[in-house]
């Protein structure tokens, strides 16, 4: 911003027409007839790809497998009901690892020679848990750590599991705080220096607070893939949440719709996610273009 | 006269390119000295180099007695002491004009939030912001935010202020509102060190002119002196330059 608008910004009442709205911008660009032809292209490319699938030779055997109505009705309560266990890893992973990631961002940026070895070790470590695939993570500590029998440390696999996707996926949040510390110009931490605080206390109060607001949106993104990943706990853990009901299920009925019942909740809760990072991007597009420095 | 800034030879370069070649100026309490020169003579990186903003290479910075450069030194106790206002303002645009003021009495000096707000509340008010207290920066216009941007300086108590070209990113119309706070303070009788292009402004306000050029402090003098008979060649190059542009 190096020349603010000298009038008040206006208040941003427009949508953003730059967001891309599915629905809205076809309505928007091509006007009533172009809404027909989507209705008839629409209709006729789904008709072809059920007519193909519903066809095929061994559709009933399928159909059967995998979209069972009566499979479904009795086993998604039960999936529903074990689906809270997700919901519960990932808030209490989520909440330590937006609060462990801000540590390793903040370790990562300190200035001087006096703490190379900490930004050393913040390096390293998200360079270590980023390469690791994270069902690999999991699978050490959930089993690695229980077999050691160290007294006073907790012997639960679900809980090294969850510590495996806080390590694992704080070191991606670590990386998307420092990009919004960076991107925070350095005047302003002159400005703060400029009023005697120190450089911690500039940090605190002036570019972390900047920063964060400006990664909310790829934060989120990150919160989707967790909420996600907290089904990878079934593959060290006895006790079941979603996915490993649905296995049991699975394996008990032979058939594989309680699958599906377990890909729909997960749904529900990513889609509107997903909506939300959209639009809160969206939101910070039109802000910046309007000018404002949020 | 006391003595409220005295800079000794100062040099920075930054890599590799020399900004400051030997700096030497010195500032009485109460005075007014502005600092012309072109655009990279060196004017921002001084005033960065005294409020302890970048480190200098060589020389002394002695405010009010005491060598700030030195290793050792509490550089955010001396920034305390010395205010500085930018030129792009570098308000904190996610805070309100009120908290942007009340930042350095109540996390530096320790100040209690009742008695920051209120001292600011009536700082705002009396550079004609009172009703912008509780607005964020950007529902401001250009001459307000640098307003805010002075009294966040103020609310400091400083010995001295150091003003960086604060008036070279606003439309020609809000120039006259931040140029008339300046004014004031000076009528108050606060220390400043005004790098600035408003030849005019310069000409009414200082005490003493400097010439930075190329590094160096070419010429200083009264006003008058330097804008109507130049000792230097440089200098009258310079201010021939700024005539035929129109702006003294």
């Amino acid at each position: 911003m190096a020349t603010p608008p000298d009038a008040p910004a206006p208040p941003d009442e427009f949508g953003g027409s730059r967001r891309s709205h599915l629905f809205r911008d076809l309505f928007r660009q091509e006007g009533t007839k172009g809404v027909a032809v989507a209705v008839v292209s629409t209709i006729v490319v789904f008709g072809v790809i059920v007519y193909v699938v519903t066809h095929s030779p061994n559709w009933p055997a399928v159909k059967h497998l995998f979209f069972n109505g009566k499979e479904f009705v009795s086993t998604f309560p039960e999936i529903a009901s074990k689906f809270v266990r997700n919901i519960e890893y990932f808030l209490i992973c989520e909440v330590v690892i937006l609060a462990f990631a801000l540590f390793l961002a903040v370790l990562r940026s300190l200035p001087g020679p006096v703490f190379f070895p900490l930004r050393l070790m913040a390096v390293v470590y998200t360079d270590v848990f980023r390469g690791i695939p994270t069902i690999l993570v999991i699978y050490l500590l959930g089993f690695g750590v229980p077999a050691l029998a160290l007294k006073g440390v907790p012997s639960s696999a679900t809980f090294w599991a969850l510590v495996a996707l806080i390590l694992s996926y704080s070191a991606y949040v670590a990386e998307v705080y420092r990009a919004g510390i960076e991107s925070i110009h350095p005047s302003q931490a002159a400005a703060a220096r400029s009023l005697g605080l120190t450089r911690w206390k500039a940090m605190r109060f002036v570019v972390i607070p900047q920063a964060v607001r400006r990664v909310v949106p790829p934060l989120l993104n990150d919160f989707v893939a967790l909420q996600k990943d907290t089904a990878l706990v079934a593959f060290v853990v006895a006790v079941p949440e979603a996915f490993l009901q649905a296995q049991i299920f699975q394996q008990g009925d032979f058939n594989f719709t309680p699958l599906l019942c377990a890909a729909l909740l997960f749904l529900m809760i990513t889609i509107p996610l997903t909506r939300l990072v959209d639009y809160l991007l969206a939101r910070q597009r039109r802000r910046r273009q309007a000018g404002s420095a949020l | 006269m006391t003595e409220a800034l005295r800079v000794e030879d100062v040099s920075k370069s930054y890599d590799g390119t020399t900004v400051l070649k030997g700096v030497s100026l010195t500032l009485a309490e109460h005075e007014v000295v502005c600092l012309i020169g072109a655009s990279g003579s060196g004017k921002s990186t001084l005033l960065r180099c005294i409020d302890l903003l970048e480190p200098v290479d060589a020389g002394r910075i002695i405010v009010r007695g005491e060598d700030v450069a030195e290793r050792g030194v509490d550089q955010n106790r001396v920034r305390r002491r010395i205010g500085i206002v930018f030129q792009a303002f570098n308000l904190f645009p996610h805070m309100t004009v009120l908290r942007n003021v009340t930042l350095g009495p109540r996390e530096a000096l320790g100040e209690h939030r009742t008695e920051a707000e209120e001292r600011a509340r009536g700082m705002l008010a009396r550079f004609g912001l009172g009703d912008r207290a509780d607005e964020y920066p950007d529902r401001l216009s250009g001459g307000q935010q640098q307003r805010v941007a002075i009294v966040r300086a103020l609310a400091m108590n400083p010995d001295l202020l150091l003003l960086d070209e604060i008036t070279s990113a606003l439309d020609p119309e809000l120039v006259g509102e931040v140029l008339n706070v300046v004014r004031d303070l000076a009528a108050q009788g606060m220390t400043m060190l005004i790098a600035t292009h408003e030849m005019g402004f310069a000409r009414d306000i200082a005490g003493r002119v400097a010439f930075l050029d190329e590094g160096r402090i070419a010429e200083e003098g009264p006003p008058q002196r330097i804008f109507t008979d130049p000792a230097n060649p440089r200098t009258r190059q310079f201010l021939d330059r700024i005539i035929e542009a129109g702006r003294l």
